[in-house]
């Protein structure tokens, strides 16, 4: 006998007590839970959502559509990077201004490579305001997961408020299970040290987000 | 009303005061209080320490000695929470086990009508001032069964309140159980120890003589310690309190 | 003498050595009481919380009631998702099967994410001789691994070191196992952190294989999810071309939107955050994103029997956030090594015990590790009805019964030890069935008080050591009430 049928033996023995017709999935179930908490204009779930993201330590800008290129390349500027990792469908306007070097992500840059670029701008798939969380699901404009993570400078851009949910389960809603995602919320942190939280370990250390409006 | 005492096996043995008390403070507020004398125990430190079938018989017991009531009262969280949670459960195990319906239909009719003493003057006689006088400084501590498992919420704290004399002091860490646990404090006495000296340091930091709860088997533990430690506090049960009065302080 | 009347030195004997040790009383109380206030702080924030716990309880129920079906259909969905299925009975065929993934890439070290369920089966020192080194990537794992320790905590497993004690592991160890710890390090937390980041650096850019466990699977859609703080999780989840996950067989959901509800519940039980900073969700393979192989390895070793016992079974809902650990006053007191296992504190209480059976004095001795105060139940964000599964686990121990182990049914004895404690408990179920009996006894300990020692021999030494006994009145309160009322309303 496989260890497969073995354990599934050994589960159908163990529920012996449980009845051919017990409760289905959909009436087990009780989701008398919220949706989302408290009630909000789309521009107060903006508002919430860089709160949280500045409570834990992202570092939040907005701007309008046209002034998103001259801060991004600020933003560069401001931190020194000489080089800029760009994912392959970023709109390149995003980057018009910056005079940092681009690096084109390419399948075969081993991690080295990326760990030696200072910064990387992406989009992201949605924001999630009640808990200040970013998601990147590896769209053209985002890039493989590895490209947000190598790198210690991350600027990630939100368009706002189309791309702003205010729960997890709207934000669940709008993510496709099969696209690998990745939930950011705040910069890299730990608790370990006496269970104290202290920001910067291994994913970029600094995180700013860049809500922008209009088209 | 036919209301009877559930005075439980250690207060009958080792605290008969506060069983006065309770008589003292019921009466003085009108309620005529049983003493049922074939009443025993209530089979919690049997079921506890995982003597479930040991603890049925003495179940049975109370369920038939307390049957004839309207109203049980016990000046004990604990033992409260025994009969209104465990009972209970002791019936649904007995039914898994193919034992039938006869221990849970024995044990359902007495598990509404137990009341812990808190419960009862806030819920059933609807008062929280009961004309008690107390003139001291006192901290409360809510026991673990009668605080999660009753639910006994901030009904001792407004009976304390309202009593004339009585100065209330937060107590630091108050949630936090006192490290009795019944058996617990003999099968891992270190531990219980250590928890029983932070309970009280946290009482002694409050500046109050007196730490107050609503059940005796954690303040035997306590107060076990405060004289272990040369403490000047003293424990006193809430029963104590309530019942104490101008004409007749508390001793 | 009196540890064979109680029946178990093992619990309360390791737990008086840290009961009696001030710095680690120190670090657990500091740890437990900060992270306690935040997490009740962060629970408060959302209004709906009862009714996630129960979305919860009742998913986890659900999955549990039907778990062949849901294994089924996450092999089926990790499989069609690009990824290979393993079954492991227990931790030695789980072993067996990782070790043999590993030598199959040529590789001869790994990269680890935290994972309960590999520390659990032991993984490290399988891999270790089989010539593989296995580097641990979580902090607090790391800080575990170069101080040659045990952890003692679910989430936060050096939660027993405080900032100097790592800072001395770090300068001391970490040139053994690579990059040295920077010159001059002190006991900042943020310096500690750099340390260790840039001493793993060189580990991650380099790593070839991962290995990880998971906090979810969604059976649906054949989804993983980790949930995670530092970064070290995506990094081995991330850019090795190799990526194997260990996991229980009870970490399922049914369904992709289930996760709407641990995701809320988990980071805020567990690290008090409304989100945790980083949480990673694969699906098989992804062309040219992360691992280009993916294999998961299903875990029992012990689930199957759990899942047997019906009062039980409740254990397997856990989530491991810890948030049980962290308000207990016993693991507060008596720290995370004492309950000799992984998973200590309330929950490692009845899953230790339940995984591995009673049979060893540790094992037995767990379910009593507890004072039963049910401050663990209540901040369960699943709702396990810790002290009820510590109770009926008693009753195992001292009544044995019927139990699975390894699939089969057995009966257990009662366990040595406890003989003296039955027949003092059947001695007392005989005098409280019969009133007059219980009459005598107290009125024979009022008539001889003045005789009582205020300490106790043999077992009652346990109380007296450090209490003082309660005075014994001069008559129990019946005899009074017979005096007094015995005509008006002497009852039955």
């Amino acid at each position: 006998m496989s260890s497969r049928e073995r354990i599934l033996g050994r589960v159908r023995r163990a529920l012996a007590d449980v009845p051919g017709d017990d409760t289905p999935y959909e009436r087990a179930v009780v989701r008398d839970y919220l949706r989302e908490h408290g009630g909000r204009t789309v521009d107060e779930t903006v508002d919430l959502l860089a709160e949280n993201l500045a409570d834990y330590r992202a570092i939040v800008h907005r701007c309008a559509a046209g002034e998103l290129p001259s801060l991004i390349a600020a933003l560069l500027s401001g931190r020194g990077a000489r080089t800029v990792l760009v994912p392959p469908g970023l709109d390149p306007g995003w980057l018009a201004a910056a005079g940092a070097e681009r690096i084109p992500d390419r399948a075969e840059s081993d991690p080295h490579e990326l760990d030696r670029v200072d910064s990387v701008v992406t989009a992201c798939a949605v924001a999630i305001a009640e808990t200040g969380t970013i998601v990147l699901d590896g769209g053209p404009d985002q890039g493989r997961r590895r490209i947000t993570l190598v790198p210690d400078h991350h600027i990630c851009v939100v368009r706002v408020p189309d791309q702003v949910v205010s729960s997890v389960p709207q934000a669940l809603g709008r993510l496709d299970p099969v696209r690998p995602s990745t939930w950011i919320s705040g910069p890299s942190a730990t608790s370990d040290i006496e269970l104290d939280r202290v920001e910067g370990v291994h994913g970029p250390r600094t995180l700013e987000v860049v809500l922008v409006s209009g088209r | 009303m036919r209301v009877a005492l559930f005075l439980t096996c250690v207060n009958d043995t080792l605290y008969p005061d506060t069983g006065r008390a309770v008589v003292k403070l019921l009466t003085r507020l009108g309620v005529e209080v049983d003493f049922p004398m074939a009443q025993t125990c209530c089979g919690q430190a049997h079921y506890n320490t995982g003597y479930r079938h040991e603890a049925e018989p003495l179940a049975r017991h109370f369920a038939e000695v307390f049957g004839p009531y309207e109203a049980i009262v016990t000046p004990s969280g604990s033992c409260g929470a025994m009969v209104r949670e465990l009972y209970p459960r002791m019936g649904e195990r007995a039914r898994a086990e193919g034992r039938g319906e006869s221990l849970a239909a024995t044990l359902a009719p007495v598990v509404p009508r137990t009341y812990e003493l808190t419960e009862f003057l806030v819920d059933v006689l609807g008062v929280t001032d009961v004309g008690a006088y107390y003139p001291h400084t006192v901290t409360y501590h809510p026991t673990c069964h009668g605080l999660r498992g009753l639910g006994l919420g901030d009904r001792p704290r407004r009976l304390l309140e309202a009593v004339k004399g009585l100065e209330l002091v937060e107590l630091p860490g108050a949630e936090e159980c006192c490290g009795f646990g019944g058996t617990f404090a003999l099968k891992n006495a270190d531990v219980s120890a250590a928890m029983g000296a932070d309970k009280v340091r946290n009482a002694e930091s409050t500046g109050a003589e007196v730490l107050c709860a609503a059940d005796n088997s954690c303040l035997m533990h306590i107060g076990g310690t405060m004289g272990r430690l040369r403490s000047g506090m003293r424990p006193v049960h809430i029963a104590e309190i309530l019942a104490s009065t101008e004409e007749e302080p508390l001793a | 003498m009196s540890g064979t009347y109680l029946g178990m030195p093992a619990f309360p004997a390791a737990a008086r050595e840290a009961v009696g040790n001030p710095t680690l009383r120190g670090n657990l109380r500091h740890a437990t009481h900060t992270i306690r206030a935040k997490r009740a702080k962060a629970v408060a924030e959302v209004e709906d919380w009862a009714e996630l716990r129960e979305a919860g309880k009742r998913i986890k129920d659900h999955t549990l009631r039907h778990l062949d079906t849901y294994l089924e259909r996450l092999e089926e969905s990790v499989t069609a998702a690009g990824g290979v299925v393993h079954w492991a009975a227990d931790a030695e065929e789980a072993n067996r099967i990782v070790t043999a993934l590993v030598k199959a890439t040529g590789e001869s070290e790994v990269v680890k994410v935290k994972s309960m369920a590999t520390q659990e089966i032991g993984l490290n020192e399988a891999l270790e001789a089989a010539g593989i080194r296995a580097y641990e990537t979580d902090l607090a794992e790391l800080i575990v691994q170069l101080g040659k320790d045990r952890p003692s905590h679910i989430l936060v497993p050096a939660i027993h070191r405080n900032r100097g004690e790592i800072r001395d592991i770090f300068r001391d160890e970490m040139a053994a196992w690579g990059r040295p710890a920077p010159e001059g390090l002190t006991d900042t937390p943020a310096e500690l952190a750099e340390a260790a980041r840039l001493h793993l650096r060189e580990k991650f850019l380099r790593a070839k294989v991962g290995i990880s466990g998971a906090n979810f699977m969604v059976a649906e859609t054949g989804t993983l999810v980790v949930v995670e703080s530092e970064g070290n999780g995506r990094m081995c989840l991330t850019l090795p071309e190799t990526l194997i996950s260990v996991v229980g067989i009870e970490k399922i959901v049914p369904a992709w939107r289930d996760l709407e509800v641990f995701l809320q519940t988990l980071p805020r039980s567990s690290t008090a955050e409304r989100m945790n900073p980083y949480t990673s969700m694969w699906t098989g393979t992804t062309d040219e994103d992360g691992p280009g192989t993916f294999h998961l390895v299903l875990l029992d070793n012990g689930r199957t029997d759990t899942l047997a016992d019906e009062v039980g079974r409740q254990a397997l809902r856990c989530i491991r956030c810890s948030a049980c650990l962290n308000v207990c006053p016993v693991y507060e007191r008596a720290g995370g090594h004492a309950y000799g296992s992984v998973y200590p504190g309330p929950i490692g209480a009845i899953l230790s015990p339940q995984l591995r059976g009673t049979g060893s004095e540790i094992d037995a001795s767990l379910p009593y590790a507890s004072s039963l105060c049910g401050a663990c139940y209540e901040v369960c964000p699943v709702a396990i009805d810790i002290p009820e599964v510590l109770v009926h686990l008693r009753e195992r121990v001292v009544q044995g019964g019927p139990v699975t182990r390894a699939g089969n049914k057995v009966v257990l004895r009662p366990a040595k030890g406890h003989a003296a404690e039955r027949a003092a408990m059947r001695a007392a179920r005989w005098a409280f069935g019969r009133p007059g009996a219980l009459r005598t006894g107290q009125r024979l300990a009022s008539r001889t008080r003045r005789f009582h020692p205020r300490t106790l021999p043999g077992p009652g030494r346990a109380w007296s050591a450090t209490r003082e006994l309660p005075p014994v009145p001069a008559e129990p309160f019946r005899d009074w009430w017979q005096r007094t009322h015995g005509g008006e309303a002497g009852g039955k």
